[in-house]
């Protein structure tokens, strides 16, 4: 049961290739922009034809390109979220969430399923209302609303929280959250925003260039990401490129720097990283994975600073760094009394291994 | 006959023409609207020909279709119908003149709608007739109106292609414009003016009480989209 999918489609630039099972649980698909997250959605939802390949859903052939099946969107009982929600403006709240009821079913009937859902997304009183008189957020309910009252088997949202402004994101994944509990389908979160994605799904697809990349739990995929795009996309800002040069030890290239673990590494290294808010800041003078850093240049946030640190004494007007310190700005007034060099500790547990 | 027939049939003709038109090309634009086939180009200049093709090649292209001499014609005149010279030649001239003023606005209409809007409604499993009629007309509805006042003042102002098919005998297939021809080659201007001045409060009217009403229709459609 559940969804599994194998299709290619030929797209200007790339090909598609994604082939994965998911099973009633939130999916999250995480990818940069054009690389072919929203026409994977598009496909399960039959708005895009792929050009081969097999869709199935709870055991219902959506499309199977060998034995010519291409089921029309209207049967494929997808619920899908557009980033714009796309409600009907010609209609009132009510009218859009019963638009989709139109299967055998008695007035009362319907009233109550739509009174429902309307009491279930916190929509009492908006009933009359019309798309334009909603805000971005109370729009998405609607959508979501409508989507759900249809008892769709699987939900797709396509980047559901692009179109909201920065501080009603939080509100609204939180209540995305507590919307999706009763929804017994597989859903799949279509972002190119890890924090979203991290906070909605239990699993994740990273997609690049139209092919899955890494694909697992999101604690495995967050803490150690089994690619370098894996790592760029949950956010490491720290990557070097990496050799193994004993049973326990690791060089770091790009930073010049050899990092020691206190257990032997399985097989080659390719790459490490370390998040930027993982750096330490050491007391110790000399240690295991200390190292001198000399600041090259500073960048403020609102409460955190970027620091921008290399190996080495930089020459002149250098700007080229190696690592990037995330900070807050209490600690960056301590640590800055320091003189320079200042003592820097990677963490080896808090080190990414990409092989 | 009255001395009027030439008002009520170019009224009639037109009215009919305009309702005629307006399902044809609304669903002809609908279907063109999304159709993304090879023959698009092709298909596209045949539905706007008679738009720029002159009236006179029109109505020679008819009646050859439906002139007693010619195949379709004599198929028709076999079960008793016969078409040309007749009030319904004056509709057949009036509804392929205005067909393509309505099938050009609507197109335009169409593919402003935001194709999210009707796949959402797919999605919800709604049959394709109903998100015609309850999303796309809707939605496109100021520039159906639109193209339905332009096919109506082009059914009223048509004369070449009717003239062609229908002929112009009084009572029967003379519309105003027919009406004013022949007033002037007969050399009665004062029959000729009061023609004229006819059909300018007649157009007149109807275009000043169509901006008035899309005006109100474009508030309601374009409040709906604002967000």
């Amino acid at each position: 049961m559940g969804l599994d999918i194998n299709i290619t489609k030929k797209l200007p630039g790339f090909e598609l290739k994604v082939n994965f099972k998911a099973e009633n649980y939130i999916l999250g698909f995480l990818g940069a922009s054009g690389s072919g997250k929203s026409m994977t959605l598009r496909c399960i939802a039959g708005i895009e034809t792929p050009d081969s390949g097999r869709i199935v859903l709870n055991g219902r052939v959506l499309f199977d390109s060998q034995k010519r099946i291409n089921m029309p969107i209207r049967k494929r009982k997808v619920g899908f979220l557009f980033q714009n929600y796309a409600l009907f403006p010609n209609m009132t709240v009510e009218q859009n969430i019963g638009f989709g009821l139109i299967k055998s079913i008695s007035k009362v009937e319907k009233a109550s399923k739509i009174k429902k859902k309307i009491i279930d997304l916190q929509l009492t009183g908006m009933e009359k209302r019309y798309p334009y008189q909603l805000s971005g957020g109370q729009q998405q309910r609607v959508a979501l609303a409508r989507a759900l009252v249809v008892d769709p088997e699987i939900l797709l949202l396509d980047e559901p929280f692009s179109a909201l402004d920065e501080h009603l994101r939080s509100r609204m994944i939180l209540r995305l959250m507590d919307d999706l509990k009763d929804f017994r389908g597989t859903s799949i979160f279509v972002t190119h925003n890890m924090e979203e994605a991290y906070q909605l799904c239990n699993n994740i697809i990273i997609i690049a260039g139209g092919s899955i990349d890494a694909i697992g739990q999101k604690d495995t995929i967050f803490n150690s990401p089994p690619t370098l795009y894996a790592a760029e996309l949950t956010g490491c800002k720290n990557i070097s490129k990496a050799r193994k040069i004993g049973a326990n030890i690791i060089e770091a290239i790009d930073w010049e720097c050899r990092i020691t673990f206190n257990y032997e590494i399985q097989g080659d290294i390719t790459y490490i990283g370390i998040r930027a808010h993982y750096l330490e800041s050491s007391e110790e003078n000399e240690g295991i994975n200390t190292f001198n850093c000399w600041v090259v240049f500073t960048s403020e946030a609102l409460f955190r600073i970027k620091v921008y640190l290399k190996f080495s004494e930089p020459i002149g007007d250098e700007k080229k760094y190696h690592i990037m310190w995330d900070i807050s700005k209490e600690e960056w007034e301590l640590v800055k009394r320091n003189p320079l060099p200042l003592k820097i500790r990677i963490n080896p547990e808090k080190v990414i291994q990409i092989k | 006959m009255s001395e009027y027939s030439p008002l009520w049939i170019s009224v009639k003709t037109s009215i009919t023409a305009t309702f005629i038109v307006f399902f044809i090309g609304i669903y002809v634009a609908w279907f063109m609207a999304r159709y993304k086939g090879r023959a698009r180009g092709l298909l596209d200049g045949i539905l706007t020909l008679p738009m720029v093709l002159p009236p006179t090649v029109v109505g020679f292209i008819l009646l050859l279709i439906i002139g007693k001499n010619y195949p379709i014609g004599r198929l028709l005149s076999g079960f008793g119908i016969n078409l040309i010279f007749t009030w319904i030649a004056t509709v057949i001239a009036a509804t392929v003149v205005a067909f393509p003023l309505m099938y050009r606005t609507c197109v335009g209409a169409f593919s402003q709608i935001d194709v999210n809007v009707i796949n959402a409604a797919r999605t919800l499993g709604v049959p394709e007739w109903k998100i015609f009629w309850k999303v796309a007309v809707p939605l496109a509805w100021p520039g159906i109106a639109a193209g339905t006042v332009l096919a109506f003042a082009r059914a009223l102002g048509e004369f070449g292609a009717t003239i062609m098919i229908a002929g112009s005998i009084p009572g029967e297939t003379q519309t105003i414009p027919i009406a004013i021809y022949f007033a002037v080659v007969a050399g009665e201007t004062g029959n000729a003016i009061k023609w004229v001045i006819l059909i300018f409060i007649i157009s007149l009217t109807v275009m000043v009480a169509s901006d008035k009403w899309s005006q109100k229709q474009m508030f309601l459609v374009s409040a709906a989209r604002r967000k």
